[in-house]
């Protein structure tokens, strides 16, 4: 690993002040991901800026209708929150299950969003539950936030602050996870929210996609027999060691139908 | 250099170290505590799990700057001067170990574990050890281990 300056700024200007003062500097979350690619050369920044003393990224708070998670709040910690468990269970259920718990003690939403792996949890919530992600400069809605296979509509050196997610009506969250990594080979994140049925994708394809026919499906009769007869193209699927293209187009099937039957049963299923 | 202050295993260090020096790498190369392993250096196998701040965590994925300030526990930490924990006995007479190179990172999950849920079903034992790896036993006799600990441990 090629050395970097470090640093530890205690305010989210401060925190743009030390990114903007490098000539290729990088956000520190919980490493999770940055770590391992620093270790592989992938990355070779010059300065590693650490999120971790901004005291303002940090927690969890609730009303009627909004759930507020900061960006540096952990996998293990949106877990255990009674908030989130009480407001959206299925989230709490969904950072459970994000890989093992050594992972869930590091590794932060912000950093899960920032990075979009095309395999990860946190995103098809995001976009299942029509979340903002709030900057240091600005609002995302999540239909703009994910552009592509690793991409994001952050801007360089754009901080993500929080994560808005508004209180679902019904919610869940069903992954097959590779069960050496614990990523998605094929997750589904159904939600309604305000009457309307979102269906996000993750694990299967280059990014996180909602999945239009069973969206319209689910409208009309929020039920798992609604999904019947739905096949899903997997012209646009991801193949590769752990999953050919068309298992993964089935496996979304029996997802997105877990997923409703947990919703309706009132559980956030991981 | 940055310089960093914690405490490893109740006794106060400080060091300067370069910002890349892996939390693992300071534990064994600076500090000579050599019982916390690499077995991967890929995040994926948990011989190396420490406790920070009483959470375990994969100390090949963690920077020694990361941990300035922190409590850090190595198995050097939980084990008594003489003998054996009631978790290192049990895996000790469960026969969860054979090679014994993944052990110091599963007996730092299985303590964190315990602590959280002292009476830890064996569906709870497996999910809480997905983290970590052993190339010889078939995990059956870790898990067994890990129950009877738990057993012993609650008294
Ligand atoms: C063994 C293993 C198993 C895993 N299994 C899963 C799994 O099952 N599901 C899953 O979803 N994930 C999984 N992960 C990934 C894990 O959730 C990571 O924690 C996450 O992807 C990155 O979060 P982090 O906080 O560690 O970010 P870091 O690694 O610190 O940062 C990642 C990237 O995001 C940027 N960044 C971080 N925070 C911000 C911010 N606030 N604003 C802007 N940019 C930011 C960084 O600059 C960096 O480019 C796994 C990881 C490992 C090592
Ligand atoms: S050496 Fe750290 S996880 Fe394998
Ligand atoms: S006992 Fe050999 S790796 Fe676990």
């Amino acid at each position: 690993m090629q050395d970097f300056e470090y640093q530890k700024p205690k305010t989210v200007t401060e925190a743009g002040d030390a990114f903007n003062a490098q000539s290729d500097g990088s956000f520190l979350a919980g490493g999770q991901t940055l770590i391992p690619v620093l270790k592989q050369g992938l990355a070779m920044p010059s300065g590693l800026i650490d999120l971790a003393g901004i005291e303002d990224l940090q927690g969890i708070t609730a009303t009627e209708s909004t759930l507020t998670v900061g960006a540096m709040t952990t996998h293990a910690r949106v877990a255990a929150s009674p908030e989130v468990q009480k407001a959206i269970p299925a989230l709490a259920g969904l950072a459970g299950g994000i890989g093992d718990p050594q992972v869930r003690n590091r590794g932060t939403l912000g950093g899960s969003l920032a990075n979009n792996d095309p395999s990860a949890d946190y995103p098809a919530a995001v976009l299942a539950l029509s979340a903002v992600v709030v900057t240091d400069k600005r609002r995302i809605p999540a239909d703009g936030f994910f552009t592509g296979m690793f991409e994001t509509a952050l801007d360089e050196g754009e901080l993500i602050t929080d994560v808005e997610f508004p209180v679902a009506e019904r919610a869940a969250y069903a992954k097959f996870p590779n069960p050496a990594s614990r990523y998605a080979v094929a997750g589904v994140f159904v939600a309604r929210v305000d009457g309307a049925v979102r269906v996000a994708v993750t694990g299967a394809g280059p990014g996180v996609f909602r999945a239009a026919e069973m969206e319209a499906a689910l409208d009309k009769d929020f039920q798992a027999d609604a999904l019947e007869g739905i096949a899903v193209s997997e012209a646009d699927l991801i193949a590769d060691i752990h999953a050919s293209a068309g298992y993964r187009a089935h496996l979304i099937g029996v997802m997105a139908g877990r997923a409703v039957d947990a919703a309706n049963a009132n559980v956030g299923a991981a | 250099m940055p310089k960093i202050a914690l405490s490893v295993n109740s006794q106060p260090v400080s060091h300067d170290v370069e910002g890349r020096l892996l939390l693992v790498d300071f534990i064994r190369e600076v500090l000579g505590l050599t019982g916390t392993h690499v077995g991967c250096d890929t995040s994926q196998c948990g011989a190396c799990v420490v406790h920070v701040n009483g959470q375990p965590v994969k100390s090949c994925t963690l920077l020694a700057v990361q941990a300035d300030g922190a409590d850090v526990t190595t198995i050097e930490g939980v084990s008594p001067d003489q003998g054996l924990n009631p978790l290192q006995q049990a895996f000790h007479e469960k026969h969860g170990l054979q090679c014994g190179f993944c052990t110091p990172g599963m007996v730092m999950t299985a303590m964190a574990l315990i602590e959280d849920n002292p009476d830890p079903s064996d569906a709870d034992i497996r999910h809480g050890l997905e983290g970590n790896i052993c190339r010889c036993t078939g995990y059956q006799n870790i898990v067994e281990a890990v129950r009877t600990g738990a057993k012993v441990m609650r008294g």
